[in-house]
């Protein structure tokens, strides 16, 4: 697959001085969902806005479809559509005037069938003739998606699609998402929330004080996900694994107080059987057990705390 | 795309003078109602006791004027509340985002504003043959010196509302330096009235000027030449081009 955007050394310090982005580079590819995953003033938005035209970078080049955002900028934005995170819109506007002026501004010919078939995929033709104001804050997000699918782009950007969204909203959005992606168009969203990163993205990326700690694919991030932590604690302390235990994926924790087995839950035998038996065949007693699920929140916890640390 | 996106420019345009359509009502009587009472009050209790102002009744005397003084607020107001809303309401991320040059963002918007400041200013002229005589010297000129007048004033009102942070920003020019400026400018008076030092400290307001100018095209005569009422205005529209193409190009108050 080729990349729709490329994004090289990008950096950015606002006028306070506070660095916003330090130097991040990513491709994204041509069809994909990529989720740009972060806690809040990461860096998503700033990024986000930088490629969409609305920030001046300090530093660094982005392309999209091969066009640079600043020399070739109307090629460049020609081909995005961007939703931002707050519901701005034209309130005294009718629906479908919204949507068409968007089409216009983006320098493409009327096209009342396109116009229509976007509305009637986002269920808000019904409500074409109604003013903006008069509708609710999940029909809103829609318009603004309308807005952006108005001049068919082949990148779409949602920045927090389901911020202040309630739950039966978000599945909604959810389903949305995965039915655009269909038409072939690239997503890129941003998100805090990592569940909506699990559900959707082909690729996450994870962003922290201005730089991309990890780009990896989902699967990957999930098999990572679909393991479990045994925690063994021991009654009497032991000085070292023995060698009977190789076998097993352990590792001894807490001074000895402690054995942590890590398994895939996914897996036909697991293992977590056959280990506490051979742990009554070597006389290893233990007064508790726990297992945890190691989610993506832990990988992404793990990976801000690291930072902190540094 | 290839070339200037027209569709853009349109596009604004439309949605400029839809804003406009809103109001139209209120956008018309408003000119009419205020045109009224100034022929009503200046023309008719003052000027029958003032007669002519350098051969001209008074009443005809301050058609150039009323229409000058609303063509200015008009321009400012329509073109600063233009550009100034969409900052306010956060729909610009649109505008920032989409494949439109500078150029084309104030062709469209100062086109839209600058339509309905020439259209309040045909109105008001509409307006006073109902109270008046009028007989325009030169009528082409006057067309072209309100459209010379609402194009300036465009430009002047789009840079204020790129520069305003709230709206008593905007409201705050127009009325606190415009509007006076307009009154001390010889809309209702010819300078020439003015004893000294005055008639040359107004020299130095440039409303005079532009009033003075507009007034020629009616009358053949102002109080200073058409040189240099023509001179200010070229002035004006090349200081206000030249803000702008600045703003664009620093980004000023619209990009972070």
């Amino acid at each position: 697959m080729a990349s729709i955007i490329e994004i090289k050394g990008l950096t950015k310090s606002y006028a306070s001085g506070f660095q916003a982005l330090k130097g991040v580079d990513l491709n994204i590819e041509e069809g994909e969902i990529f989720a740009l995953l972060g806690p809040n003033g990461a860096g998503k938005t700033t990024m986000i806005s930088i490629i969409c035209a609305n920030v001046r970078p300090s530093g660094g080049t982005v392309t999209v479809a091969g066009h640079d955002i600043i020399r070739d900028y109307r090629g460049a934005r020609s081909a995005i559509g961007l939703v931002p995170q707050e519901l701005n819109t034209d309130q005294f506007e009718r629906v479908i005037d919204t949507v068409t002026f968007s089409r216009g501004l983006f320098g493409k010919p009327r096209n009342d069938a396109y116009v229509e078939k976007i509305l009637r995929d986002l269920s808000l033709w019904d409500k074409r003739n109604n003013k903006i104001r008069e509708l609710s804050g999940g029909m809103k997000r829609r318009v603004m998606i309308a807005k952006a699918l108005s001049h068919e782009p082949r990148v779409l950007f949602l920045d927090e699609p389901t911020a202040g969204v309630d739950v039966e909203l978000r599945r909604d959005m959810w389903k949305l998402i995965g039915e655009l992606r269909q038409t072939g168009v690239t997503i890129i969203l941003t998100t805090h929330y990592i569940e909506e990163a699990e559900e959707m993205a082909d690729r996450v990326g994870v962003i922290n004080h201005g730089q991309l700690m990890l780009v990896e694919d989902k699967t990957a991030l999930m098999e990572k996900l679909g393991k479990k932590t045994l925690s063994i604690m021991l009654a009497e302390p032991i000085e070292a694994l023995p060698p009977e235990l190789a076998d097993w994926d352990v590792a001894l924790k807490a001074e000895g107080q402690e054995i942590e087995y890590l398994f895939d839950t996914r897996a036909e035998r697991t293992g977590v059987s056959s280990l506490l038996r051979k742990l009554g065949d070597l006389g290893i007693g233990y007064k508790d057990l726990n297992t945890r699920q190691s989610s993506l929140e832990d990988i992404f916890v793990s990976l801000v705390h690291q930072e902190k640390a540094a | 795309m290839n070339g200037p996106n027209l569709r853009a420019i349109a596009a604004i345009y439309k949605f400029e003078l839809h804003r406009f359509r809103r109001t139209w009502l209120t956008g018309l009587l408003v000119p009419v109602i205020t045109t009224s009472l100034y022929f009503i009050v200046f023309g008719g209790a003052i000027g029958s006791r003032m007669t002519e102002i350098d051969g001209i009744p008074y009443g005809a005397f301050i058609v150039p004027g009323l229409i000058m003084m609303s063509m200015f607020t008009e321009s400012i107001f329509n073109a600063s509340f233009g550009i100034y809303m969409p900052k306010f309401t956060g729909t610009i991320y649109e505008l920032l985002s989409a494949p439109v040059s500078a150029m084309e963002t104030v062709i469209a918007y100062v086109g839209a504003a600058a339509t309905k400041a020439l259209i309040v200013g045909f109105i008001i002229f509409a307006t006073a043959h109902l109270f008046v005589d009028l007989q325009v010297a030169h009528p082409f000129a006057m067309v072209g010196f309100m459209l010379l007048i609402a194009v300036s004033f465009c430009l002047f009102g789009f840079i204020l509302g790129i520069w305003a942070q709230g709206f008593e920003q905007l409201q705050v020019i127009p009325l606190l330096i415009i509007t006076p400026m307009t009154f001390l400018g010889g809309a209702f008076y010819s300078i020439h009235m003015l004893a000294e030092p005055w008639r040359t400290i107004t020299l130095f307001n440039p409303i005079v000027y532009l009033i003075s100018g507009f007034r020629w095209t009616f009358f053949g005569k102002g109080d200073v030449g058409i040189e240099f009422s023509l001179l200010f205005v070229g002035g004006m529209l090349a200081v206000c081009l030249g803000i702008i193409a600045w703003v664009f190009r620093t980004g000023y108050r619209l990009k972070k």
